[in-house]
């Protein structure tokens, strides 16, 4: 006889149909589960190889900077030191300049190593007239990092991408954090909009670009982000700049 | 008057019983981040020695968040029960801890205590009691409430089957719910988180399991967990609301941070309660709290997160509501850093709850950024069954697609009802039992059975 459960497992990424032994889990089911579990934390505790990304986007003069936190414990317990810069790293950061772009580690340094510097050069392929600021790597960094790293190069406008916090069917994905005018410590994130879920099972990265340049453009219209911006008012205004992005993709 | 404690030759003195409190608060990662968690060791100790000395009547006295512009403050100061509170009028913090664990505490004693407690009286003395104390203590207490079912009645664990869905897809989550019935869970709520906060989804989703639950005529009430704003105009438009659901916190700023105040939460509860869905009782409000939310929103006050979450349940209450749950290890490291401190807070939670007079139920949780897994699960989980928890939840293999954190599954319930001999709200059970679902032992039978049969042929029609 036919699995009862196999069109309906069809109908939802959730762990549906798992059988049991008695009321447990089958065997295979746990050691699935665990294994789920084992990436996303691994995806949280492996740090950002800082380096290798600053060699892939070698061309865009990247500058790498840190929070205050000074490991990982540190930066999960204590999410204000993951928001302020370590004085070194202000002093790496020269402006002016009008965009602030922010590859941050967050919780899953996996997904900005993995679709950060693609993320990044497809950003600026699509508004290539739009001043941004060399690509700043950032580790231990919080989303409201973005917001010192924008006042010390003096951008108007931060785009921070930062690992999400990991779920257990997706522990690479990638987030978009959009700020206008953003303050350190003044900036809530009632005020920034934010585009999730980029990864390849998720939200591709031509799309997620396509989401980001329209919110940050209207964000630079209305002069502010946030709960007054709405994705789908951006996304209208846009509509004739899509076939210039989806252009691009090839 | 300032409160103080001579140790060793060590004299500590602390200003006010917000401090006294948050000193004496075992330790998490929360109270560290907001600068109000004991210094060493010995301070923590001494501070409980010097709460232990306090009268209750001191709370009923002294602001702990001044209440001149605090709603919850105001509410937790007019809405106390003198007559409930004279058992223990004269006793401390300390006394009424011991009195707790003795036998004069029955269960109709405390019943009747549960008004006359404050939310900072239910704080103070749980600082006071270790794990053992808080799960002997809250299985004395039962706190029964009724829509088109029972939930709470001792030697019962219902569970919130929560079926959701990042693109609230009807069809995933049918299956999920489907999954859910087969394995016994649904008794307290089936319950969706929406991935998209509107009434007009919110309606969509309520149709559809409202459709369920009458087809299969299964005993049990249905909630969209939007906002509450969301959920009155729902109501408005004549869709299907059994329940109305809230997050809510112990200030008025933190409410203020959800979008509620009480004003909003009374307007949605009249309007809840006067659909008259319920067939057994009108108990229509859902409510989810967990620590630190105060903390998050810059609302706390200068309180620590335990005795803010207390709070919380002083705005639950006075809406009499169906099920209460504390979200206790949803928030993150920040606030409760591993295992150890997820477990004492969903003890603490579940204690202070009951205590208060609330039909308290906890979502066993981690996120993947918490030093902690599925054993810790397992601890707290099991020890909650031995307090009598009133429900838990049930997500599909208690991996939560939508809300991406672990949860406990469809098994997990099965388990802790089976190693404890717990069985589902008694209108449900009766219905597994119809349904074939359930033999007369309570165990749960295979799917391949006629009537479960047919209930999965429901998930698949879209």
């Amino acid at each position: 006889m036919s699995d009862p459960f196999d069109h309906l497992r069809g109908l939802t990424a959730a762990r549906i149909g798992l059988g049991r032994t008695g009321v447990s889990l089958p065997t295979q089911r746990v050691l699935e589960f665990q294994m789920a579990h084992a990436q996303a934390r691994d995806a949280i505790h492996a740090p950002l190889d800082v380096s290798k990304v600053v060699s892939e986007l070698a061309d865009l003069a990247p500058v790498a900077v840190e929070s205050r936190a000074v490991d990982r414990r540190a930066y999960l317990e204590r999410p204000d030191a993951g928001r302020r810069l370590s004085d070194a790293s202000r002093e790496r950061l020269m402006g002016p300049c009008e965009v602030a772009l922010v590859l941050g580690d967050g919780l899953s340094a996996r997904a900005a190593q993995e679709h950060g510097p693609a993320m990044v050069r497809a950003l600026r392929a699509a508004t290539p007239d739009w001043g941004w600021s060399p690509p700043v790597i950032a580790t231990m960094a919080r989303v409201a990092l973005g917001d010192e790293i924008a006042a010390a190069l003096g951008a108007d406008l931060v785009v921070m991408l930062i690992g999400e916090r990991p779920g257990l069917s997706s522990p690479d994905s990638l987030g978009a954090y959009i700020a206008f005018a953003p303050q350190p410590a003044v900036t809530t994130d009632a005020q920034r909009n934010c585009v999730s879920n980029i990864r390849p099972a998720g939200l591709p990265i031509a799309e997620a670009v396509r989401k980001i340049v329209a919110i940050s453009t209207l964000a630079r219209r209305l002069r502010q982000t946030g709960v007054a911006l709405k994705e789908d008012d951006a996304l209208a205004l846009l509509a004739p700049e899509r076939q210039a992005i989806e252009g691009q993709k090839n | 008057m300032p409160l103080a404690a001579d140790i060793a030759g060590t004299s500590y003195v602390f200003p006010d019983l917000r401090t006294l409190l948050a000193k004496a608060s075992p330790a998490r990662s929360g109270d560290r981040l907001a600068g109000l968690a004991a210094e060493s060791d010995a301070e923590r100790v001494a501070a409980r020695m010097a709460l232990a000395d306090v009268p209750l009547k001191r709370f009923l006295a002294e602001e702990i968040v001044p209440a001149e512009a605090d709603e919850v403050s105001q509410l937790i100061f007019e809405s106390h029960d003198a007559a409930a509170f004279a058992p223990i009028a004269s006793m401390t913090v300390g006394e009424f801890r011991d009195w707790l664990l003795s036998d004069a505490a029955t269960p109709e004693a405390l019943a009747a205590l549960a008004p006359g407690v404050t939310p900072e009286m239910a704080a103070a003395v749980c600082k006071l009691m270790r794990n053992q104390d808080l799960i002997l203590a809250a299985r004395k207490i039962s706190v029964v409430t009724r829509f088109r079912n029972t939930i709470g009645l001792p030697g019962r664990l219902s569970v919130r089957l929560q079926p959701n869905h990042p693109t609230d897809d009807l069809r995933g989550i049918a299956a999920s719910v489907i999954d859910g019935l087969l394995l016994g869970a649904g008794d307290a709520v089936i319950g969706i988180n929406p991935a998209t906060d509107s009434a007009s989804q919110a309606t969509l989703l309520l149709e559809r399991l409202d459709e369920l639950r009458q087809t299969y005529d299964i005993p049990t009430q249905t909630c969209v967990l939007a906002h509450v704003t969301t959920m009155i105009q729902a109501m408005e438009k004549g869709a299907p609301v059994d329940l109305v659901f809230q997050s809510i916190a112990g200030s008025q700023a933190a409410n203020e941070s959800f979008g509620v105040s009480l004003g909003l939460l009374d307007e949605a509860h009249e309007a809840a309660q006067s659909l008259k869905r319920g067939t057994l009782g009108q108990n229509v409000m859902y409510f989810e709290t967990g620590q630190g939310s105060a903390l998050s929103a810059n609302a706390h006050h200068g309180v620590d997160q335990q005795t803010m979450e207390a709070r919380a349940y002083a705005v639950a209450r006075r809406y009499r509501p169906l099920l209460v749950n504390t979200v206790v290890g949803f928030i993150g490291p920040e606030y409760l850093y591993d295992g150890k401190e997820i477990i004492r807070a969903g003890l603490e939670d579940h204690f202070c709850g009951k205590l208060m007079g609330l039909p308290m139920g906890v979502d066993v949780c981690y996120t993947n950024h918490a030093e902690a897994d599925q054993d810790d699960m397992d601890n707290l989980l099991t020890l909650l069954g031995v307090a009598g928890c009133t429900y838990v939840m049930g997500v599909p293999g208690a991996d939560d697609i939508m809300l991406n954190y672990q949860s406990t599954s469809f098994h997990d319930a099965l388990y802790v009802r089976e190693v404890l001999g717990l069985k589902p709200a008694p209108e449900f059970e009766s219905w597994l039992q119809r349904m074939g679902l359930m033999d007369d032992a309570g165990r749960m039978l295979p799917e391949a059975r006629r009537d479960a049969a047919r209930l999965l042929s429901f998930a698949g029609r879209g």
